[in-house]
């Protein structure tokens, strides 16, 4: 499409600028400035010690740590089912394809429910687990299967379009210049495809950060143990200090911005390191 | 004749009018907590027709239901609620508290602390009582599983907490200290914190987890005759807490509404003996004394403090035990 003919679709640059700014004001600008302002109430001392305290610590320990380890789950086997549903022809297809958006489509508290149901001492998957010595429903083990269910199709989605329009060639090409399978993969394959990896767990992660129906129930919610960070917020709501869990609201906005931040700029670095080879 | 037609259908019309407005439709608010559900359909129904038969006016009362102190927090921002019904004092003085919806004297306004029926803090075990749960000097055995909410976020665990505190200062040279200690040996104990008292039912009875549940008395009953019928029994401890759910007219609400005279009959309406004979059917402890009798069976009596007399009231309790610092907080402490 010619850029002349881009420009007669839409009207003119300053009126959809406007829109932009207006939306982007209205749905995510006011509200978390909002959410600021409110944190301000506090003053800096106390904002400090609400969130520096052992259990509101312990729980963004967590809420993070646990969501890294889910998209490092999800990178492995979320690379795995996107290249199987790209690369291979198979019956059933399209419905493994559609189940993959399930995670999106459900009500994390169904999730959560099914998934605390299943994995409960008492539930199909838990009598087997437990005389193992596995315990899933809550630990902190159950946090991160609650929230690798989440993350799913965040990485599939995001990986699918880029593999499939990777170029074949480029690996019958190396097939050709005597490269092995793995040799293809690592040196031909992956390069092309990590930095769509990397949105994928990176959006995995943000979603996972602040997740809460799916999680709840899993968690078991023991202070200093399995707490995550958005229960701290609404036990801080229970208690009518409104403030006080914007604080914490804070501390994680901040949190998952910055890391939000680091992540593109990884990529810009790769994409130009790339570029430059 | 002709030309006092206008005027005849004008007449007409003010008649007309003035039949509609003599039998009004009402619509109240009732913002509840979890376990008052079933209670409520039966109630509302019940007040309906009283307001029929004494008012003519129609009256239609609507029902919201969740975690107590959620509850508050919608009517404080703003859930046009005309009564409350909620697990706890301090959840209902927390609209005094927050934007002064109801006055400072609102405990007072009604009868009994404002508390229409009462319940108290019971154990619900297995059934056949495997793991020989007594007293509460059982719960911190090793090998024993306890489930209770999480006193930070559900009014229900608050009074659990309380009931248990209550117990471990009266032991023989008890200091808060040694109450303290008995706390954190019980809490770790719990394997799962749920946020709210239904929670914490479906996790004990749906889910099969742990071997005692610390429990409303009247969600208890509700366990043992509907969820789960056979499969548990009630256990009383030696002491308990007498749990006062409280009720009030929300004034900021039924002054803007004018609904002030309804909201009130509804709340009076609970103390009447149609009132608390519903209650006792939902496995409330009521006040009249006559309809206490009758369900004394379902009821036996308990050595019971009272949140003002051991502990000098919410403010203190909360101070004390639930605010930032508090007990709760230190028994979690490593």
């Amino acid at each position: 499409m010619s850029r002349a003919a881009a420009r007669r679709v839409l009207p003119g640059f300053g009126l959809t600028l406007g829109y932009t700014v207006l939306y982007l004001s209205l749905v995510v600008l006011i509200p978390l400035s909002a959410t600021f302002l409110r944190s301000t109430e506090l003053g800096l001392l106390r904002f400090w010690e609400v969130v520096t305290a052992p259990r509101v610590l312990a729980s963004l320990q967590l809420s993070f740590g646990a969501s890294l380890v889910a998209a490092l789950v999800n990178a492995v086997f979320g690379f795995i089912v996107a290249w199987v549903l790209v690369r291979h022809e198979f019956p059933g297809r399209k419905l493994v394809d559609a189940l993959v958006d399930l995670p999106f489509a459900l009500p994390t508290a169904v999730a959560g429910i099914a998934l605390t149901a299943l994995y409960a001492p008492t539930g199909w998957l838990g009598t087997w687990l437990e005389p193992l010595g596995i315990k899933v429903a809550f630990t902190p083990l159950g946090i991160v299967v609650a929230l690798a269910f989440i993350g799913l199709p965040f990485v599939v989605r995001t990986l699918q379009p880029v593999l499939a329009e990777l170029d074949r060639e480029l690996e019958h090409a190396a097939h050709g210049l005597g490269a092995t399978g793995w040799d293809s993969f690592r040196l031909v394959v992956f390069p092309t495809l990590w930095p769509a990896l990397l949105t994928g767990c990176a959006l995995a992660f943000s979603r996972s950060v602040g997740e809460y129906g799916s999680v709840i129930f899993i968690a078991g919610n023991i202070p200093m143990v399995s707490e995550i960070a958005p229960l701290m917020i609404m036990t801080r709501l229970e208690q009518y200090e409104y403030a006080e869990a914007t604080a914490i609201a804070v501390v994680m906005l901040l949190l998952s911005f910055g890391m939000m931040l680091g992540i593109n700029a990884l990529q810009l670095w790769a994409q130009r390191r790339q570029g430059a080879r | 004749m002709r030309r006092h037609l206008p005027l005849l259908l004008a007449a007409l019309l003010a008649t007309l009018g003035a039949g509609t407005a003599g039998a009004a439709r009402v619509e109240l608010l009732n913002a509840s907590y979890d376990p008052t559900r079933e209670f409520y359909v039966e109630f509302n129904r019940a007040f309906a027709a009283h307001w029929k038969a004494s008012t003519g006016d129609e009256v239609r009362v609507r029902q919201s239901h969740g975690g107590s102190g959620k509850q508050a927090r919608s009517v404080i921002d703003g859930l046009p609620a005309d009564v409350v019904t909620l697990a706890l004092a301090y959840d209902v003085d927390a609209l005094r508290r927050n934007g002064g919806l109801v006055p400072a004297n609102w405990q007072s306004r009604l009868p009994d602390n404002s508390a229409p029926y009462t319940s108290t803090i019971v154990f619900l075990v297995r059934k056949g009582n495997p793991k020989n749960i007594r007293d509460w000097s059982d719960l911190v055995r090793p090998g024993v599983q306890v489930i209770t909410p999480n006193p930070k976020t559900s009014g229900g665990a608050r009074w659990n907490y309380l009931a248990a505190w209550a117990w471990a200062i009266r032991q023989p040279q008890a200091t808060p200290a040694s109450a303290e200690a008995y706390l954190r040996r019980l809490f770790a104990n719990v394997p799962v914190l749920d946020s709210g008292a239904r929670g914490a039912s479906v996790t004990f009875v749906e889910r099969g987890i742990g071997d005692v549940l610390l429990a409303w008395e009247n969600e208890a009953l509700l366990a043992r005759s509907a969820l789960g019928a056979g499969r548990f029994d009630i256990v009383m401890p030696s002491l308990s807490i007498l749990a006062e759910p409280s009720v009030a007219v929300v004034d900021k609400v039924v002054d803007r509404k004018g609904t002030r005279r309804v909201a009130e009959a509804y709340l009076r309406f609970l103390y009447s003996k149609q009132g608390q004979e519903l209650a006792a059917k939902h496995h409330f402890r009521v006040r009249d004394p006559q309809v206490a009798a009758r369900s004394r069976a379902e009821h036996p009596e308990v050595a019971m403090v009272t949140i003002d007399q051991a502990f000098g009231g919410w403010d203190k309790a909360n101070a004390a035990h639930f605010a930032d610092g508090g007990s709760f907080d230190r028994i979690y402490r490593r």
